[in-house]
Parts: structure tokens; sequence; C-alpha cells
């Protein structure tokens, strides 16, 4: 396949531009095959079905058009709920489609990183890749989400998967990926490469929530190529602990008329170390953009909340919003909006605000009857559960659930 | 008596902004709190409310004859105080039907119950209305409704109006002020009325549909004057806050 593997190898000891250096070889690889199949999302653990569920996976399938599910590097349960989509296992679906190679490390490079290349190097060790291939047929607009899950459930792994996603001409496909993982994971890495393809005309809505344990490391690695008049949307929410978790998902909007919305509701807690950002390549006639997120620094969390548009093109817009509010003395929050602009008669512009919570908002609480804490908790709240557009009603309504859900535990 | 303040004296940021300030409000009164810019009412009504802002140096504050100078604002808004500012700051994330609810005892996931729906529809607020952020984007009269609702659904035994008036068309200052009668029970008779107000007002415009009990003067930190309302506006619209401290009906 190409050059991958050679690319691969020259990178595996390059660093990540951004976020803390992870010794990879402090974690262990898992067997492809190491956790049986199960028929049904009802045979896991009451237990683990609720954390599913607390990262968007319903274990009834309600309401969904299909589902995925990798524990640790086994994917232990795949089902097609419709017509209008395809879904399955990356290595299968190579095995299905030649024409796939084509979209394998296209849009991310396995030379990116040491964690794109380890991931690369990974799938030749083992003749297969890990990781969800999801299809919406041409000009089909599938009503309800697919919901995919990685899920880590032993400790010290490195967990990788290398998803594929292609929404083909004129049609609609929305996507929830929750990631979680087992009570008792002391540590873990998660390297999870995302390449999206959007054809003319279509429109893809990807909400990850992540849900890791204190002591996981995670490096998601994330490409989106548009085509014209291709809309997508890109939601993540993180509202628990993590160790470390460095991203910046890329898309490039190469198509004419083609727009993409990144929005990001982060509260950091404990010692989390999070760089998260959304960064967008306008080349494309009359495209544009908006990275807006929402970060709160709590404990001794650190957060980068990241924005970075690029405007290659004339007759282009893009925004980037990074509002952030710092709770307590240890933690702390940089906000990095970045416009470039290269090219004439486009529209870039940034907006970033960072501080603490308005004592007039708390006064106005307290004379409602909430005390001073009452108070505080529920302008945050308030704070990180913005709106959310670009959904179809059901996940909206969905999505709110989720974000409501998570931040009421903040 | 509900209220009674003596001999307070408060700082604000290390500066004497009110001394020696006596004021007792009965059950079921209200009254009007009147005074130049930078007069200190809104320091009053603050230091009343409880804000960890205004430092009480001096002197007491009784609520329904508690003695609560250094009581909590919510817990003074638990035993029965209310408020309706003039400029609240708009909170994103927070809607009007949250505070609602809160403020009429209902939880997060229940629906507005029908009292509120239909106090909320005769003061012209639709459910998109609702569902909008607290005083984010709203006009002048939108927040002034805005909190003569809120003040329905908690229903105050003593509720303070900061400026009720301002910034409100002259068309909806009736439909306003038919609420703020109702809050201070004034469709009640005198004798049954309980619910008590004090009112800060700069042109008593509010007073043509509000009637008040009692009126005060604040001046330089201090009340110089307390008398019938309608003669001491009638001073003031005369000869303006110098004239009403010289008038010879006060106190």
């Amino acid at each position: 396949m190409r050059n991958v593997y050679e690319d691969a190898e020259r990178a595996k000891d390059k660093k990540a531009a951004l976020g803390t250096d992870i010794t990879i070889e402090n974690f262990s690889s898992e067997d492809i095959n190491a956790i049986d199949l199960i028929d049904d999302l009802s045979d896991l653990s009451k237990k683990d079905q609720n954390t599913l569920l607390s990262v968007g996976v319903d274990s009834n399938e309600s309401d969904r058009a299909g589902s995925f599910l990798q524990m640790d590097q086994s994917n232990i349960f795949t089902s097609e709920l419709s017509d209008n989509i395809e879904l399955m296992n990356t290595g299968v679906a190579l095995e299905k489609y030649s024409w796939l190679e084509n979209y394998i490390w296209n849009a991310v490079k396995p030379d990116a990183d040491k964690y794109t290349a380890e991931a690369a190097i990974k799938e030749k060790e083992d003749g297969t890749f890990s990781g969800y291939f999801v299809r919406s047929k041409p000009g089909t607009k599938e009503f309800f989400p697919v919901q995919a899950c990685m899920f880590i459930a032993d400790t010290d792994i490195m967990q990788t998967a290398h998803n594929i996603i292609i929404a083909e001409e004129n049609s609609e496909l929305h996507l929830i990926t929750g990631c979680a993982t087992g009570d008792d994971i002391s540590s873990a890495l998660h390297v999870g490469v995302s390449e999206i393809y959007l054809k003319p005309g279509s429109k893809i809505t990807f909400t990850m929530v992540h849900n890791w344990a204190e002591q996981v490391e995670v490096r998601p690695r994330t490409a989106i190529k548009q085509a014209e008049n291709s809309t997508y949307i890109n939601n993540y929410i993180l509202t628990s602990p993590v160790n470390s978790i460095q991203s910046y998902p890329t898309t490039y909007c190469e198509g004419a008329n083609s727009k993409a919305l990144f929005q990001s509701i982060i509260s950091g807690q404990k010692t989390s170390n999070i760089d998260m950002g959304s960064r967008a390549v306008l080349s494309g006639y009359n495209c544009s953009a908006e990275a807006i997120s929402r970060a709160v620094a709590n404990d001794a969390a650190k957060i980068y909340a990241r924005g970075h548009i690029i405007g290659d093109e004339p007759e282009v817009k893009g925004h980037v919003e990074c509002n952030g509010l710092v709770l307590s003395e240890e933690s702390s929050i940089y906000a990095v909006p970045i416009l470039e602009a290269n090219s004439t008669g486009l529209e870039l512009s940034h907006e970033a605000a960072v501080g603490k919570i308005d004592e007039d908002e708390i006064h106005y609480l307290t004379s409602r009857g909430f005390t001073e804490d009452e108070a505080a908790s529920m302008i945050v709240r308030g704070f990180l559960n913005m709106d959310i557009t670009g959904l179809p009603p059901i996940l909206a309504d969905y999505t709110k659930n989720v974000i409501d859900m998570s931040v009421k535990g903040i | 008596m509900l209220l009674e303040i003596e001999n307070l004296a408060v700082e604000v940021e290390g500066k004497q902004v009110l001394k020696d300030v006596n004021l007792s409000i009965a059950e079921g009164e209200t009254h009007v709190l009147l005074g130049p810019n930078g007069a200190g009412k809104s320091t009053l009504f603050l230091t009343i409310l409880g804000f960890p802002k205004y430092n009480i140096t001096q002197g007491s504050i009784k609520f329904k004859g508690k003695d609560i100078t250094n009581l909590p604002t919510s817990e003074r808004v638990s035993m029965g105080m209310g408020v309706s500012f003039q400029n609240p700051p708009a909170i994103r994330g927070i809607t009007v039907k949250d505070l609602l609810k809160y403020e009429s005892g209902q939880s997060e996931d229940e629906d507005l119950n029908p009292r509120m729906r239909e106090l909320a529809n005769k003061l012209k607020f639709s459910e998109e209305f609702l569902n909008r952020d607290v005083n984010f984007g709203f006009s002048g009269g939108e927040v002034k409704r805005s909190e003569i609702l809120q003040l329905l659904a908690q229903q105050p035994d003593f509720t303070m109006f900061d400026e009720p008036d301002s910034g409100v068309d002259i068309e909806n200052v009736e439909l306003l002020a038919e609420e703020l009668n109702v809050i201070l029970d004034k469709q009640k008779r005198i004798k049954q009325r309980k619910r008590s107000g004090l009112l800060i007002t700069h042109l008593g415009y509010i007073l043509n549909f509000v009637k008040a009990d009692k009126a005060h003067v604040l001046m330089n930190g201090e009340i110089v004057c307390s008398g019938n309302p309608d003669e001491i506006l009638l001073e003031i619209r005369k000869n303006g806050f110098t004239g009403c401290v010289n008038c010879a009906q006060c106190l």
C-alpha cells in the first residue's frame, strides 16, 4: 500500500508538535481477536452498558441506524439497522472494497507523528485494520445516527483504531462516537485515526463524547476532506478527567461552497492536560468554517483551546471563538485563536475571552435564592451548555441530553 | 415591623456611602425611596439584600424580627425577600424558564406550571422568549417584565424594586404596574395587605400607578426627609431635592 509503512517507520520517533510526549513502549499491544464477539449490546454487563450510555451509545439501539463496538483491539459487535448505510470493521471493508485503499492514509498522513506511525505499523504487523468503516449511500438521508464506541477494558494497553467515514454524493450521515474505559483502568493509550470524506452535496454530523479514566492518554488524529456543497459538523464533548488528550482535527474545504462547523465543550478536571483544537483549511470558492469552543478549567487542569482557520481563496469566511472560565488557582486555560489569510477579499475573525465567573451573575442568582455555590455551578453548566447547531431534531435533543447529563456532574 | 433598619452605616471599597440610616417598613406597606444620582439609593437596596461588597460598619437590619445583618443573600431570599434589578446581568445558558421553575419551587425536569405560563402570557412573553438566556439581548422593557415575572414566581413578602419603570414604553408601564400592585397586595383592602415593598424611583412616574404609603429622600448617604409621597414629590418637582430637605412638612 503505497509507501505508508516506509513513511511510518521513518516517523516512529517523531514527537507530536503539540501535547505531552507519551512513551508508547510503556503500553502493550492487544490481539485483534482477544475478546469474544457478542450477539447483542445488551449482553454487556449493566455497568458497561451504563458506561456506554454515558458517552451516548445506547445498548438498546433504539433510534439508531447501526452500532459498532470495539473493545480494546477487538471488534466485538457490529449491526446495520438501515439500508441507507454500510457499517463494518475497516479490515473487513478493505477486503470487500478494493477501492477503499485510496481512502486509507489519505486525509491523515502516517508520518504525521509517532502516534499515526505506530497505528500504521500495528496495521502492518496485524495484517489487518481495527476501527470502523461507515458509508452513507448516494442520495440517502439517514435520519437516525450510527453509534460507534471505542472501549478500553484492559489496563496498560494501547488501543488503535482506523476509522473511515464516507458520505456519498448528496447523502446525509449522522454519527455518535463514544469513547470510554472500564472502571479499573489505571493507565492506557488510545490512538484513533479517523479519515472522513464528504462527496459533493453531502452532510456529516460527527458527535464525539469522551469519558476516559483519569490515567488515560488520548491521541485522536482526524482529518476531513470536503467536496463542493458539502457540510461537516463536528461536536466534541469532554467532561470527565483524563491524563492527557491532544487532538487537532483538520478539515480541508476543497470544494466550492463547502461548510464546516466545529463545536467543542470541554470541562477540565483534576490534573487533566487537554490540548484540543479545530482547524479548517479553506481552499474552495465561497467556503466557510466556524470553530467554537467553551472550556472550563477546574482543580489543576490545564486546557489549550485552539482554533485555526486558513483562508487560501478569496470569498471564504471563517470565525474562531474560544471562551473559557478558570475556576481554580491551580488551573489554566490558554485560548489560541489563529487566523491565516493567504488571499484578498476573505473574511476571517476571532473572539476569545477567558476569565473567572462574573460576580454580578453569581449575585443575581443568589438574589433569586440560590446559594453562591449553587449559582456558580449553574453558571458553569449554562456556559458549557451551548446550543449545538446543525443537528436534526432527534439528534439535537439527544445531544442536549448528553450535554445536560455530562455537565450535571460538574 | 417587617423590616427595621437602625443606625446603618455602609462602606463600599473603603468609602463610606451610607451613614446613620433608619428606616422601618411595616407589613402591608409600600415605601418609596427618592434621591439624586449618587445619593446611595442602590447601596441601601443592595445592603438590605446582603450583597458582600457592601460592608456594614455600624447598625443593624432586622427582617421579620430576626437580625439579618450578617446573613447571606440566599437566606434573606428564602426568608421572603425579593428584588427587581434595574440592570440585571445577562447569563448565557440559563433561561428565563430555568429561573421561573426554581423560583416557583419546581424541579428542573418538570414542565413550567400553568400558573406561571398564564402569568408569562399576561406579561406578553411567548414560549420562545421563556427559552431565551436570561437578560441576553433583552430590550429595556423585556428586562423589567422578566424581573416582575420572576417576582410573581417567588411571591416574596418584601420586595425591592429598582427603577421598575425605566426604559419601559409608556403603554407597558401600566401593564407592569398592574403586576407590581399584585406583588404588593394592592388589590386587597389596606388592613388585609401582608406584603410590603420599597421602590426606588428617580422621576416618580410609576407612582401614578402604584400608590406608596410613605416616601423617603436619601441624600449624601442619609435619609433627610420622610413623609407623604405626594407632598414630597410635589416639593421635589418644584424645588428639587435641596428644596425638599428644607421643607417644613418633612418628618
